[in-house]
C-alpha cells in the first residue's frame, strides 16, 4: 500500500488510482471539473492542481494535475500550499472569464458544482473586465434546457454523451474560446440517457426543463430515497418535492444497480404523479356511467361491503403495484382467487423467476455487467426495456481495450489515452434479435431471428458448450454460426447472458437459462440478466405460486360464481385483448378498481378508489435481479389516497377479517409477508423500519438543514403554520430536523456536505470514490442461486418458417411509449413513439411498399393503420409491433397478422412541435 | 556544395528539382544504400550517431525518438506509420516551404529511409492547406517515385514496401503538435493527446507512429547517404549538421539560408540578412519563431545551438528569427502573437483557452491607455499562469507566453510608458502598435 | 433522412470521397478530406452538403460539424469566387499588413468575413502563411502574392476581372 505525504502529513492509500480520487477519498477537498468518477480523467480543466516534490528536500516542486497523476509510493505533495492554491485560483478565475454570473435565474443555483468550486478555490473578485463571449442556445427537446453562456468548457457533456453513452448528436463545435457544446441544429437529443447531462454538467448549461419551468432550489426540496417505477431494473432515485408537487428526480447512487446514471424514462417519466390523469377521489359509478364522489369513510364502507362475508370475491394484482399491495390482495381474496394480472409476458416472467431460483447462475450486478468480457443477448432489446443495462453494456465492450491499455501500462482512468489505444476495438457482444437495436454500433454481430429461432440458437449454443440435448434440425449455415458464437463464448472468462420477457416467450428464457448453465460449467463468473418490464414484475412472479389466468376468472364469472372483483393498480385493457377483458368485466356484478390514474378499467369500476403513487407512500419492489428495494414518499401522502394495501387492511378490519386487520403498518405487513412466503424474508430488511433513529434519537430529515419558509410556505392561504406531517410508516421525517449524513443507504434522501452543495458531494458518502456507499448497498437480494438445473425448461420450439401472406407478430418496445405511467409525464408524452410496424426489406418488397406507404395490420377483427419501418434486422415472415403505445391493441407475440398496403399513407410529421420557449438569443 | 546538403538542389530561379535532376545530383543514393547495404538497426545507429536533433522546434534527438518504436514481433499485427510534419504554421517560420516547393524529393528520400528504419509501411506528408504549390510539386514527386520504384511494393527489389500519401490540412496551428496531427489524420478535431501512450507505441489508429519535421527528415537523407561521420563535421558549435536559418521583419535582406549549426546570430543577421533596413534599429528578436523568448542585442554573439540559446533564456525553435525594430511597438508585436496563439488554441484546456484571450485583452488596454501599473503585475501573473510548464495540456500555451514573458523582461519600460503616457506612443510616431 | 441527402453529392464528389475512405480503417476517418473535396467542388460546405457527407461517412451531422468548425479552412458559409487570405501574423504585422488590410477593405468594400456584392471576393485573415521573408503576403484563391504594396490592389481588379 503506497504511502504519500500531503502537506507534511502521511497517508496510506490504495495503489492504482489517480491522485485526485485518492485525495477526495481521504476526505480532503480538492476542486475539479472535468474528471468524473465514472468517466475518468482527461486533464482538460486543470482545476485539480497540486504541487509534487521530487523528495522531502525539494522545496519548489512542480504543478501536476491530480486527476492525471498516478499515485506512487513515497510521493511528496502539497495540496494547501500557496503555489497550488494560487494556481487553482487562477484556473477558476480563467473559467469564470466568460461565465455570466446569472446564478439567481439559473436552475442549477444552490446545487452548482461551479459555485462550490469557485468558493473552494478562493475566487471572489473579478479582475477580467473585457467583453464576455456569448452564445445562442438550442432547443434540445422537451426534457433538457440549454444555456450555453454558462458553459466553462469542461468537456464533460460530450465525453458523457458520446464516449460513455454512445450518443452521436451532441458534439463540441468550434475551437479556442469559441467552443460550443450542442447539436448541429435545434432538435430533440436522441440518446435515451441524455437526461444525465443535467447531473453531469457541473453548472447550468444542461438543466431539467420541467424543473426550470417549475423551479425550486435544492435547499427547498423535500426529498426521499426512492426506486424508479419505469421498468424492472429498479434504479435508485431521489425525487424532490415542494408545495405537494414532484419537482424533479435525481439519480441516487447504488453501486450494484444504477451507479451514477438513470435513463430518461426514469428521470423524466416520474412526473406522471403531477398529471391531471391522477385519480384523486373515490367514486361510485352510477347507472348513467357518471361517478359520484365518496368520502374516504363512505368509500371504505362500500369496499368492506363488497368484500364482506358471503361475497364471492377475486382479485387481480399488478406488476406495477408494490409487493405489499399484491400480497395483501392475494391474502385478501385467497391464493386460488388471485390473478397476478400479467399481460402476454406473464409466462416468460414466471420462467425468469424459475430460472433465477433454479438456474444456478447469479444475476449480474451493475459492476458485473460492466466487467463481462463477452455478452450474448437473446431477444431482449434492453435499450428499450431495461435501459440502464444498455448503458452498462456500452462500458462492458470497452474491456478488451482496457486490457490492451493495461498491457501498455496505461491506467484505465486515463480515459482519452485508453480510447486512443483502443480505437474501436470492442469486446464481443452478440445479439440474437427480432429487430435492429440501438446497440448495433457496439455489437460484433446481430442475427435476425424469430423468437422461436432465438430459443433454438440458445439451446444449440448450450449444447455446443456441453449442456442439454441440442438442436438436430438446424441448417448447416445456422450450425456454423452457432459454432462461431460458441467459440467466442468458450474464450470468455466472465461471460454474460442477457435475455428477458421481451419476446413474451418462455422458450427464449429457458434457452438463456440453458446457455448460462452451460457457460457456468466453464466459468463460475458467468452471470445472467433477465429483463422484466415493470417495477415489480419479478416480485409478483415470486409471490404468485398458484397462477390463475384472466380467462379462468372470466369463466368463473360467467358461471355466476363471482360477486366482486378487486383490481389493484392494473389497467386490464393493456394486458389482454379488449374482448377478453370485456367478457370478464361484463360478467362481474361488482368491480372495485384501485389505481393511481384514470384508466379504461377505472371507467368500468363500480367503485373506484385512488391510491398513492411511489412518490406518496412506502412500498417494496423486487427488481429484475431479485433485489427487494424500498421506496419512501417525498410527498406527504393524503388520507384519501392511501396505498392499496392500506385500503385492503382497513376493509379487512371493517369486515372483521382479523388476520389482516392488524396489518395497517408496513413493518407489520412485511413481517406477515415474510412469515407467509419465505422467499420474501429479506424484503423486510430492505430498509430499516419505522423505528429507525439516529444516534441522538432523531429520524432522518427529508429536508436539508437550509430548507426555508416552512412556517410561511402557505402564508398566502392561511396564517396558521401547518403542522408538520407525521410519518408513522418510516424512519424518515417531513422535517429538516435530523441526520442526513451517516445513514443506512436505504434511507439516504439526498447527498449534501458543507462546501459540496451539488451531487458531486456523493464521494463524501462513499467508502472510496466510485465505490460502495458507507451506508451499505440498499436493498436485499432475495434469491441466492445454488446448484442449477434445467428442470423441465427444455422444450424446444419448432423452427420458424415464414408463411405466405401471414406474418408472425413480434413485440417491440420503446423507452417512451411502451410504459404506461411514464407516458403520462407531460414532457415524456411529447416524445412518445408513433405507431409503426417493422418489416424486413424483403417482405416490404414483396408487398411493393415504398418508403411513403403505410400499412393496415390486422389481427382477428382489429386493424391498425400505421407507417412502415423497413428494418433489415427483422426476420422475414415477422412484423415488429410496438407494445403498450396508447391506443395500440394488445397483440401478443405469435399472433398471426395480415398486411395490406396503404399507398401514400399520410405520415404525421416526424419533427415534434417545439415547446414554447425555443432558443433565444 | 558538400557543406550545404539541404539546399544543394535549391536554384536561384526558384524552379523545382524533380526526379531526373535530383537523381543526376546524386539523389536516392541514400535510399539505395539503406535498402541494399543496411538494416533498420544500422540505419538507426547512423542517425543516433549523427546526433541529429528534431528541427521542428523542440530539438529532441531523432534517433532516440525512433528507438522507442517496437520492432519485429513486438510491434504486433498491423501498420506502422511515418509522418512528415509539413504543417509549417509557426509565426515567422518559412523554412520548410523552401524544400517542399523546390526540392520535394529530398523530403521523400528522407522519408523512405526513415520509414525503412522504423519499418513503417505507410507514410504521410501532413501539409498545410495553404501550401498549394508545394502540394502540386509533392504530388508530382510522389508520382515519380512510384513510377521509379522508390515507393510502392518491394522497393528496388529489396522486399521492403512503403505507401506514401499526401494529406492536406484543413488548417490549425495545433496540428503541428504531433499527437494533434495524428488526431487530424484520423479525421478528428486536432486536440493534443495525453502521453503516455507516446505515438511511437500507440499513435495513428493506435499503431506505432513517428512524426518528424520536414527538415529533420531531409537531414536523414544525407546522414544515410553520406554517413554520420561526415555529418558530424558540418556543425560549427555543439550541435551537428546544418540548419535552415531565416530572418524576417525589417531587415534589408529577409530570407532563409542553410548554415552550419552553431553559426553566430550576428553573422546571420548582419551577413545574410544584411542588417536592419535603413532607418530601423534593432530592438530584439525571437530566435526561432513566434513561440520563443525575445533575445536582444546583447545576445548577438551567441551561437545558434540548441543548448546555447536555451541557456540564454530562449529556444532555438525553428531557427527562423523574427526581428523587432525600434519603430514597432513591442507590446503590439506581442499582442499580435498572443492573438494568433489565442485563436489557434484548440480550446481543450483552461489556461490556454481562456487565459490567452485575457492576455490580448490586457494588451489592448495598454494600447488604449486604459492600463494601470497594477495591470503590468496582472499581465505577469497571468502569463506565468498560462505559460508554466505542466500548467497546460500541451506546449502551445507555454510557447505563446515566451514572447510575453520576455517582453516584460526586456521591454518593461515600454509597458510603463503605455501606462504613464496613456497608450501607445509608437502609433503617434507613425509606427505600428 | 441523412442518407437521402447523399444523393445531393455529385458522382465525382462521391467517388473522390470513397477513394479517401478506402485509405483509412474507418469511414469517418476521411472526414476532413471529404469536407475539403466538397469544398473544392462547391467553394464551401453548406448544411445540406454537411449532412450528405456525414451520411456517406456513416457519422452524425454533429460529429462532422465538430470537425468542420474546428478547422480554419473549412468554410461553412458561402464565400466569393476567390477567397483572399490575408496573413495577419507577426512578420506581416511588422511589415505593415494592417495597411494592406485597410486598403483592400476600402477598395473592395468588405471587412473580414464579408463577400463583395458581386460575389467575387471574400476577405479572411489567415495565420502566418510561411512566406515571412516576402511579407506582407496574402493568397488570392490558390495563388500566393508577396511583397504587397499599393499596386496589388490593381492586380486584384485587373487579374480577376479578366476571369
Amino acid at each position: 500500500m503506497p504511502q504519500i505525504t500531503i502537506d507534511g502529513k502521511s497517508f496510506d492509500v490504495q495503489a492504482g488510482g489517480n491522485l485526485l480520487e485518492v485525495v477526495l477519498g481521504l476526505g480532503l477537498d480538492l476542486p475539479y471539473f472535468c474528471w468524473h468518477p465514472a468517466m475518468g480523467s482527461v486533464g482538460s480543466c486543470r482545476q485539480c492542481a497540486m504541487v509534487q516534490f521530487q523528495n522531502a528536500e525539494d522545496e519548489r516542486g512542480r504543478i501536476v494535475m491530480a486527476c492525471m497523476t498516478p499515485v506512487t509510493d513515497g510521493m511528496h505533495l502539497s495540496l494547501s500550499g500557496e503555489r497550488a492554491r494560487d494556481f487553482r485560483a487562477d484556473v477558476i478565475e480563467a473559467l469564470m472569464v466568460n461565465h455570466p454570473h446569472d446564478c439567481p435565474v439559473c436552475a442549477e443555483g444552490g446545487e452548482c458544482h461551479l459555485q462550490d468550486m469557485t468558493v473552494m478555490s478562493g475566487h471572489r473578485e473579478r479582475r477580467y473586465d473585457g467583453l464576455k463571449n456569448t452564445h445562442v442556445n438550442q432547443y434540445l427537446g422537451p426534457l433538457i434546457n440549454h444555456e450555453m453562456n454558462r458553459c466553462i468548457a469542461c468537456y464533460r457533456c460530450v465525453r458523457y454523451y458520446q464516449d460513455y453513452a454512445g450518443g452521436t448528436d451532441l458534439a463540441v463545435l468550434g475551437a479556442h474560446d469559441h467552443v460550443y457544446f450542442g447539436r448541429h441544429q435545434d432538435g430533440v437529443l436522441e440518446s435515451e440517457f441524455a437526461g444525465n447531462l443535467v447531473e453531469v454538467c457541473p453548472t447550468g448549461v444542461f438543466t431539467d426543463k420541467s424543473l426550470v419551468h417549475d423551479y425550486t432550489r435544492k435547499w427547498d426540496l423535500q426529498s426521499s430515497p426512492s426506486v424508479c417505477v419505469g421498468c424492472g431494473v429498479g434504479c435508485n432515485t431521489a425525487p424532490g418535492e415542494r408545495y405537494g408537487r414532484l419537482k424533479r428526480i435525481h439519480n441516487r447512487y447504488h453501486e450494484e444497480v444504477n451507479g451514477y446514471f438513470l435513463c430518461d424514462r426514469g428521470r423524466f417519466g416520474g412526473n406522471f404523479v403531477n398529471s391531471d390523469i391522477r385519480l384523486t377521489r373515490s367514486g361510485q359509478q352510477q347507472a348513467d356511467n357518471t361517478f359520484v364522489a365518496l368520502s374516504r369513510e363512505a368509500a371504505l364502507a362500500k369496499l368492506a361491503q363488497s368484500c364482506g362475508a358471503g361475497q364471492r370475491i377475486a382479485g387481480i394484482g399488478s406488476p406495477r403495484a408494490s409487493l405489499e399491495s399484491n400480497w395483501m390482495l392475494q391474502a385478501f381474496v385467497g391464493a386460488t382467487q388471485f390473478c397476478a394480472g400479467f399481460g402476454p409476458e406473464g409466462a416468460a416472467v414466471r420462467a425468469i423467476a424459475s430460472a433465477l431460483k433454479g438456474g444456478g447462475v447469479p444475476s449480474a450486478t451493475l459492476q458485473e455487467i460492466e466487467a463481462a468480457d463477452a455478452v450474448i443477448i437473446l431477444g431482449e432489446d434492453v435499450t428499450q426495456t431495461a435501459a440502464r443495462v444498455a448503458l452498462a453494456l456500452r462500458q462492458t465492450v470497452r474491456n478488451k481495450g482496457l486490457e490492451k491499455a493495461a498491457a501498455m501500462g496505461v491506467a484505465i482512468w486515463q480515459d482519452a489515452a485508453v480510447r486512443n489505444i483502443t480505437q474501436n476495438d470492442c469486446s464481443p457482444l452478440i445479439q440474437l434479435m427480432t429487430a435492429s437495436t440501438r446497440l448495433g454500433d457496439i455489437a460484433q454481430e446481430t442475427i435476425a431471428l424469430s423468437p422461436d429461432d432465438i430459443a433454438r440458437y440458445g439451446f444449440a449454443l448450450a449444447h455446443a458448450l456441453g449442456t442439454g440435448s441440442g438442436v438436430t434440425d438446424m441448417s448447416a449455415a445456422d450450425q456454423t454460426r452457432v459454432e462461431a458464437i460458441a467459440a467466442i463464448l468458450r474464450d470468455a472468462k466472465r461471460p454474460l447472458v442477457i435475455s428477458g420477457s421481451g419476446c413474451q416467450s418462455e422458450s427464449v428464457v429457458n434457452a438463456a437459462r440453458a446457455l448460462a448453465l452451460a457457460l457456468q460449467q466453464q466459468s463460475e463468473l458467468t452471470r445472467v440478466v433477465y429483463a422484466v418490464p415493470e417495477s415489480n414484475s419479478l416480485g409478483l412472479a415470486l409471490l404468485d405460486d398458484h397462477p390463475v389466468s384472466l380467462r379462468e376468472l372470466s369463466e368463473q364469472a360467467q358461471r355466476g360464481e363471482l360477486d366482486t372483483l378487486v383490481v389493484v393498480e392494473n389497467d386490464l385493457y393493456r394486458r389482454a385483448p379488449t374482448d377478453v377483458v370485456e367478457t370478464l368485466l361484463n360478467a362481474v356484478p361488482n368491480i372495485v378498481v384501485m389505481d393511481l390514474i384514470e384508466t379504461n378499467t377505472i371507467e368500468r369500476a363500480s367503485l373506484a378508489l385512488p391510491v398513492a403513487s411511489f412518490a406518496e407512500c412506502e412500498g417494496t419492489l423486487v427488481n429484475a435481479e431479485g433485489r427487494a428495494q424500498r421506496y419512501f414518499p417525498a410527498i406527504a401522502g393524503k388520507p384519501d389516497q392511501p396505498p392499496a394495501w392500506s385500503w385492503l387492511a382497513d376493509a379487512a378490519a371493517a369486515s372483521g377479517r382479523q388476520a389482516l386487520a392488524g396489518l395497517n403498518h408496513i413493518d407489520a405487513l412485511l413481517q406477515a409477508i415474510a412469515a407467509d412466503k419465505p422467499v420474501f424474508a429479506g424484503a423486510a430488511e430492505a430498509a430499516p423500519g419505522a423505528g429507525y433513529r439516529d444516534r441522538i434519537g432523531l429520524k432522518v430529515a427529508r429536508q436539508p438543514a437550509r430548507y426555508s419558509g416552512r412556517t410561511a410556505m402557505y402564508a398566502d392561504k392561511t396564517l396558521h403554520e401547518p403542522k408538520t406531517t407525521a410519518d408513522e410508516q418510516s424512519g424518515l421525517a417531513f422535517s429538516m430536523e435530523g441526520d442526513n449524513q451517516s445513514l443506512p443507504s436505504a434511507l439516504q434522501p439526498f447527498v449534501w456536505e458543507p462546501g459540496w452543495n451539488s451531487n458531486q458531494s456523493l464521494h463524501k458518502f462513499q467508502t472510496e470514490v466510485g465505490g460502495a456507499m458507507r451506508g451499505g448497498n440498499a436493498g436485499v437480494r432475495l434469491i441466492h442461486p445454488h446448484d442449477g438445473t434445467l428442470a423441465d425448461a427444455t422444450a424446444l420450439p419448432a423452427a420458424f418458417s415464414p408463411r405466405d401472406a401471414v406474418w408472425w407478430v413480434t413485440p417491440q418496445y420503446r423507452l417512451f411509449g411502451s410504459d404506461e405511467l411514464s407516458a403520462q409525464s407531460a414532457s415524456v408524452a411529447e416524445l412518445i413513439a408513433r405507431p409503426q410496424v417493422s418489416l424486413s426489406p424483403a417482405d416490404a418488397a414483396r408487398l411493393n411498399l415504398t418508403p411513403h406507404d403505410g400499412v393496415a395490420v390486422s389481427v382477428g377483427d382489429r386493424t391498425v393503420k400505421c407507417r412502415v419501418n423497413q428494418d433489415a434486422g427483422v426476420p422475414e415472415g415477422t412484423v415488429g409491433f410496438i407494445q403498450g403505445l396508447p391506443g395500440n391493441p394488445v397483440w401478443a407475440s405469435g399472433e398471426q397478422a395480415t398486411l395490406e398496403r396503404l399507398p401514400d399513407f399520410a405520415r404525421p410529421p416526424e419533427v415534434l412541435a417545439r415547446d414554447s420557449e425555443v432558443a433565444h438569443g | 556544395m558538400t557543406d550545404r546538403p539541404l539546399t544543394q538542389n535549391i536554384r536561384s530561379d526558384g524552379s523545382p528539382t524533380f526526379l531526373e535532376r535530383y537523381e543526376a545530383n546524386g539523389g536516392y543514393a541514400g535510399v539505395r544504400k539503406a535498402l541494399a547495404d543496411m538494416t533498420p538497426e544500422s540505419c538507426l545507429e547512423e542517425v543516433k550517431n549523427a546526433g541529429l536533433r528534431g528541427r521542428g522546434g523542440a530539438g529532441f534527438p531523432t534517433g532516440m525518438k525512433w528507438s522507442f518504436v517496437p520492432m519485429g514481433e513486438k510491434a504486433g499485427p498491423g501498420h506502422k506509420y511515418l509522418i512528415a510534419n509539413a504543417d509549417e504554421m509557426e509565426p515567422g517560420t518559412f523554412k520548410d516551404r523552401l524544400i517542399l516547393e523546390q526540392d520535394p524529393h529530398q523530403l521523400l528520400e528522407g522519408m523512405i529511409a526513415s520509414a525503412f528504419t522504423i519499418q513503417a509501411d505507410i507514410a504521410y506528408i501532413f501539409l498545410r492547406g495553404e501550401y498549394v504549390l508545394a502540394a502540386e510539386r509533392l504530388n508530382q514527386a510522389i508520382r515519380e517515385c512510384y513510377e521509379a520504384g522508390y515507393l510502392g511494393k518491394n522497393i528496388l527489389g529489396s522486399g521492403y514496401s512503403l505507401e506514401l500519401r499526401l494529406h492536406k490540412s484543413a488548417g490549425r496551428y495545433i496540428c503541428g503538435e504531433e499527437t494533434a496531427l495524428i488526431n487530424a489524420l484520423e479525421g478528428k478535431r486536432a486536440n493534443p493527446r495525453p502521453k503516455p501512450p507516446f505515438p511511437q507505441v500507440a499513435g495513428l489508429w493506435g499503431r506505432p507512429t513517428i512524426v518528424n519535421n520536414v527538415e529533420t527528415l531531409c537531414n536523414v537523407t544525407h546522414i544515410i547517404s553520406r554517413g554520420s561521420d561526415w555529418y558530424k563535421t558540418l556543425g560549427r558549435g555543439e550541435d551537428n549538421g546544418t540548419k535552415l536559418f531565416g530572418a524576417s521583419g525589417n531587415v534589408k535582406n529577409p530570407g532563409v539560408w542553410e548554415l552550419p549549426m552553431g553559426t553566430p546570430i550576428r553573422e546571420i543577421l548582419e551577413e545574410h540578412a544584411g542588417g536592419m533596413r535603413d532607418g530601423y534599429q534593432l530592438r530584439g528578436f525571437l530566435p526561432g519563431g513566434g513561440s520563443t523568448d525575445f533575445l536582444t542585442e546583447q545576445h548577438l554573439d551567441l551561437a545558434m545551438d540548441y543548448d546555447v540559446i536555451g541557456k540564454a533564456g530562449s529556444r532555438m525553435g525553428t531557427g527562423t528569427m523574427i526581428i523587432l525594430d525600434d519603430r514597432n511597438c513591442p507590446l503590439g508585436m506581442v499582442r499580435n502573437l498572443s492573438q494568433f496563439f489565442g485563436h489557434e488554441s484548440c480550446g481543450f484546456c483552461t489556461p490556454c483557452r481562456d487565459g490567452i484571450p485575457w492576455i490580448v485583452q490586457l494588451l489592448d488596454q495598454f494600447e488604449q491607455g486604459e492600463a494601470t501599473h497594477e495591470d503590468i503585475a496582472l499581465l505577469e501573473e497571468k502569463a506565468a499562469f498560462i505559460g508554466g510548464i505542466g500548467n497546460t495540456h500541451c506546449a502551445l500555451a507555454p510557447g505563446a507566453m515566451e514572447p510575453v514573458n520576455s517582453a516584460l523582461k526586456y521591454f518593461r519600460e515600454d509597458f510603463e510608458r503605455h501606462v504613464t503616457e496613456g497608450g501607445c506612443t509608437y502609433h503617434r510616431a507613425g509606427g505600428r502598435h | 433522412m441523412m442518407s437521402d441527402l447523399i444523393a445531393t453529392l455529385s458522382p465525382e464528389e462521391v467517388s473522390e470521397i470513397e477513394h479517401e475512405i478506402g485509405l483509412v480503417p474507418r469511414r469517418d476517418g476521411a472526414a476532413i478530406d471529404a469536407l475539403l473535396i466538397v469544398q473544392k467542388h462547391r467553394g464551401w460546405v453548406s448544411d445540406e452538403s454537411l449532412k450528405a457527407i456525414a451520411g456517406l461517412l456513416e457519422m452524425s451531422a454533429e460529429e462532422l460539424e465538430g470537425i468542420a468548425t474546428f478547422y480554419n479552412l473549412v468554410f461553412r458559409k458561402p464565400v466569393g469566387d476567390k477567397v483572399i487570405l490575408l496573413c495577419d501574423s507577426v512578420s506581416c504585422w511588422l511589415r505593415g499588413y494592417e495597411d494592406v488590410k485597410a486598403r483592400i477593405s476600402k477598395h473592395l468594400g468588405i471587412e473580414y468575413g464579408e463577400t463583395t456584392a458581386d460575389g467575387r471576393y471574400t476577405l479572411l485573415p489567415v495565420p502566418c502563411l510561411g512566406a515571412c521573408d516576402r511579407a506582407p503576403v496574402m493568397m488570392v484563391g490558390d495563388e500566393l502574392h508577396t511583397h504587397l504594396d499599393e499596386s496589388d490592389l490593381e492586380m486584384l481588379d485587373a487579374k480577376e476581372v479578366a476571369l
